[in-house]
């Protein structure tokens, strides 16, 4: 077994791990990542279906009861597999009050205050609008869809450099053009640019406490190519941990820790949110897409554009209205689904079971190029529960890479069904108007719901039973522990949830940096933006002088 | 060819000769049997493998259940789940992908790597199998790379305005 010693010690490498890992290794504080999958570069990224190609290294698949849960696996973690779309949570989403009957987010947060945190990743990463002639013809669709029944739809801000990006819809196994702005192109290089060293396939198992007010944290060396094979362990001591292994595996390995490092706060592996995530599969109708909607493409076909694209380019926000009760919000957004672990799930519109199998599902199949999805993303009822963590990670591995099972546990309330049901009307409403299309949720009963935007195992708040971390996001009874990822995000977004973890873990890092100074590590808050801009740093002076303390 | 059954239930196909038993022939074209699911089942990176030998006797046992139990007399030169038509066999699966079954997870596990053989081919390199002519990516229309193995559509979008955006939009492009 090996050991060694560092100052911060960053559990995963999206989000949530490299933009702490940045601003404390920029602020001079030594600062090692271990992360679990693989470093995949550029050329890594495969356009292929084959097992061990990156599609099947680079995320991970874990089947839960009730819910499976679609994550990153390398460094870069999800924002490696994301599809780049970078919303703003709306207003109303920080004044849910959700499965507690008050506002679960802490007081200090609301979309005024966070706005400039959102400004400096916008900055950072970069976020831009697309226009119009950005938009695929899935998104296109979907806007004269949305038009044609009186809605409004709105090109999303994304993270993608449009000018290098070919539209190929490989995106989910990493962009193999530089084009998708990933934590691999600002973040983690000016991170490691400033000394922090990252340390892939390294699998976080528990954390222990040191004598002197610090922690031992114990790791497996997973094979690079049979995730089930651990060839090596090893120990790793650090004054400060920051836990960034996602919503579906942070909570595991604090559950896993328990034994060592004493009592979890009860938010710890409670409060799960699937982000209300739905998945409805439309079957377009090519001539009434050309003689309703008067859509054609440059080769004289109407649609039959499925495999072409860049993710969700169109949404639409007219459901995201403060002034609507609880549980009826949620946006509906253009979004392509690549076959495999997807196309099962859909099912055959409007047809006798078996839909999700059988012949009548192969029909369906050979329409796939007139297929268009539409991503429901609703208000759910926090009512995930992880069980009992599993011997190593966060499943029990069954596929050499991407397939598990895990732990979790999901049983929709009333509530969160009620929502499901509402946006999976309203989309019919829309997608079979005129005869534009069939279309059909994809069915919950062969995995469980699915998503692929865990959040809030671990969450913040004010109140210490129902939330794991202080509003800063340090772990409750347990100083020196944060957690930056979506798993300390209180509850469903009702958009895309990667511009708000990443804004949240901006926030967070300056109540981290004091963390670290009180323990006497030599760090300074304040570094520019990862490719030196500082507009987004002086929006937050004040800010961050307030949350450090000082 | 009991795999081949549940394979051919999943995704069904034409058969192959006319004494094809283990496809059952309720579909045009190949199914997932020809697409390769017996060799992606045989895969060992799928991790279900060494399932197998346990999976086929106990979903034979299931089937001569299911036939006791709604009076179907199968022919015994066939492994009992082949011997049950294209509509038993839906049903018989029905049940044991049905949540709470107590082997609901196996199950599942087989219908979804069956899929995958005709939807994305994971045992083969997706540009090969499309230059190979593959069933399954073939009649889903997948188009076939460029000449480096790699995707590209110049042509994606209608380039126009197709909707009028939320009034809420701020100057961030996100929801109010």
């Amino acid at each position: 077994m090996t050991s060694d010693k560092t100052e911060v010690l960053i559990v995963g490498s999206g989000f949530g791990g490299a933009i702490a890992a940045y601003h404390l290794a920029a602020g001079g504080a030594k600062v090692t990542v271990l992360e679990r999958g693989p470093w995949l570069e550029t050329k890594d990224f495969d356009h292929d279906f084959l097992l061990g190609s990156s599609y099947t290294r680079a995320f991970d698949f874990v089947v839960g009861d009730g819910m499976s849960v679609l994550g990153g696996n390398c460094v870069g973690g999800g924002s490696v597999v994301y599809f780049a779309a970078m919303p703003r949570a709306p207003r109303f989403v920080f004044e849910r009050h959700g499965s507690i009957g008050r506002r679960m987010w802490p007081a200090e947060i609301s979309r005024d205050t966070l706005d400039p945190w959102y400004d400096r990743v916008a900055e950072a990463i970069p976020v831009t609008q697309q226009d119009w002639n950005d938009v695929t013809y899935s998104g296109g669709l979907w806007a004269a869809a949305c038009h044609h029944s009186g809605r409004t739809a709105n090109p999303t801000p994304v993270a993608i450099d449009n000018a290098k990006c070919t539209n190929c819809n490989w995106m989910m196994g990493g962009c193999r053009f530089d084009a998708k702005r990933s934590m691999l192109t600002n973040y983690l290089p000016a991170a490691i640019s400033h000394g922090a060293t990252i340390r892939p396939l390294h699998e976080v198992q528990k954390i222990e406490r040191t004598h002197d007010g610090g922690y031992r944290v114990h790791y497996n060396i997973v094979d690079d190519v049979d995730y089930r094979v651990h060839s090596e362990s090893g120990v790793i001591e650090a004054k400060i941990v920051i836990l960034a292994a996602g919503a579906g595996a942070t909570p595991v390995i604090l559950q896993r820790s328990e034994e060592a490092l004493g009592k979890m706060p009860h938010g710890v592996g409670r409060y799960f949110s699937g982000n209300g995530e739905r998945l409805n599969t439309a079957i377009l109708n090519e001539d009434k897409v050309r003689e309703v909607l008067g859509l054609s493409r440059e080769d004289g076909l109407a649609y039959e554009a499925n495999q072409i694209g860049k993710g969700p380019t169109v949404a639409c926000w007219d459901r995201l209205d403060e002034k609507l009760p609880e549980y009826s919000r949620y946006s509906m957004e253009q979004l392509y689904f690549p076959p495999g672990l997807g196309t099962i799930l859909a099912q055959v519109p409007g047809g006798d079971a078996p839909t999700w199998f059988g012949k009548e599902k192969k029909e369906i199949l050979k329409r796939w190029r007139s297929w268009l999805t539409i991503f429901l993303m609703t208000e759910d009822d926090n009512e995930g529960v992880f069980g009992p963590p599993p011997p190593t990670g966060n499943a029990f591995r069954v596929s050499q890479q991407m397939l598990g099972r895990g732990a979790l546990k999901y049983d929709p309330t009333p509530n969160t069904l009620s929502g499901w049901a509402k946006a999976d009307a309203e989309v019919k409403e829309i997608m079979e108007k005129d005869g534009l299309a069939t279309i059909a949720p994809w069915t919950n009963d062969v995995v469980g719901a699915y998503t692929v935007h865990p959040l809030a195992s671990c969450r913040i708040g004010d109140d210490a039973a129902t939330s794991a971390l202080h509003p800063n996001h340090e772990l409750r009874d347990h100083p020196g522990i944060f957690v930056t990822d979506g798993s300390a995000v209180p509850g469903a977004l009702t958009v895309n949830p990667a511009m708000t973890i990443a804004a949240l873990a901006e926030r967070a890092v300056p109540g981290i940096v004091k963390a670290a100074q009180n323990r006497g590590i030599d760090v300074k808050y304040g570094a520019p933006s990862p490719d030196g801009s500082i507009s987004g740093r002086r929006g937050v002076t004040k800010l961050a002088l307030s949350l450090a303390g000082d | 060819m009991t795999l081949e059954a549940y394979a051919d239930t999943i995704v069904p196909g034409e058969k192959r000769h006319p004494d094809d038993h283990a496809i059952a022939g309720v579909s045009e074209g190949p199914g997932s049997v020809e697409a390769g699911a017996i060799e992606l089942l045989e895969t060992e990176a799928t991790g279900i493998t060494a399932g197998l030998d346990f999976l086929v006797p106990m979903l034979n046992g299931h089937a001569k259940a299911y036939a006791e139990e709604h009076g179907r007399d199968l022919d015994p030169s066939l492994p009992e789940f082949v011997a049950l038509s294209y509509e038993d066999r839906v049903q018989l699966i029905l049940k044991l992908t049905k949540n709470g079954h107590p082997e609901k997870d196996g199950w599942v596990s087989l219908a979804l790597f069956c899929n995958m053989a005709f939807d994305s081919a994971p045992h083969l390199s997706t540009a090969q199998a499309l230059a190979d002519g593959h069933p399954g990516l073939r009649a889903m229309g997948i188009t076939t790379p460029d000449a480096d193995g790699l995707w590209r559509f110049p042509n994606y979008s209608y380039g126009r305005k197709l909707a009028e955006v939320h009034p809420d939009t701020t100057p961030s492009g996100s929801p109010a």
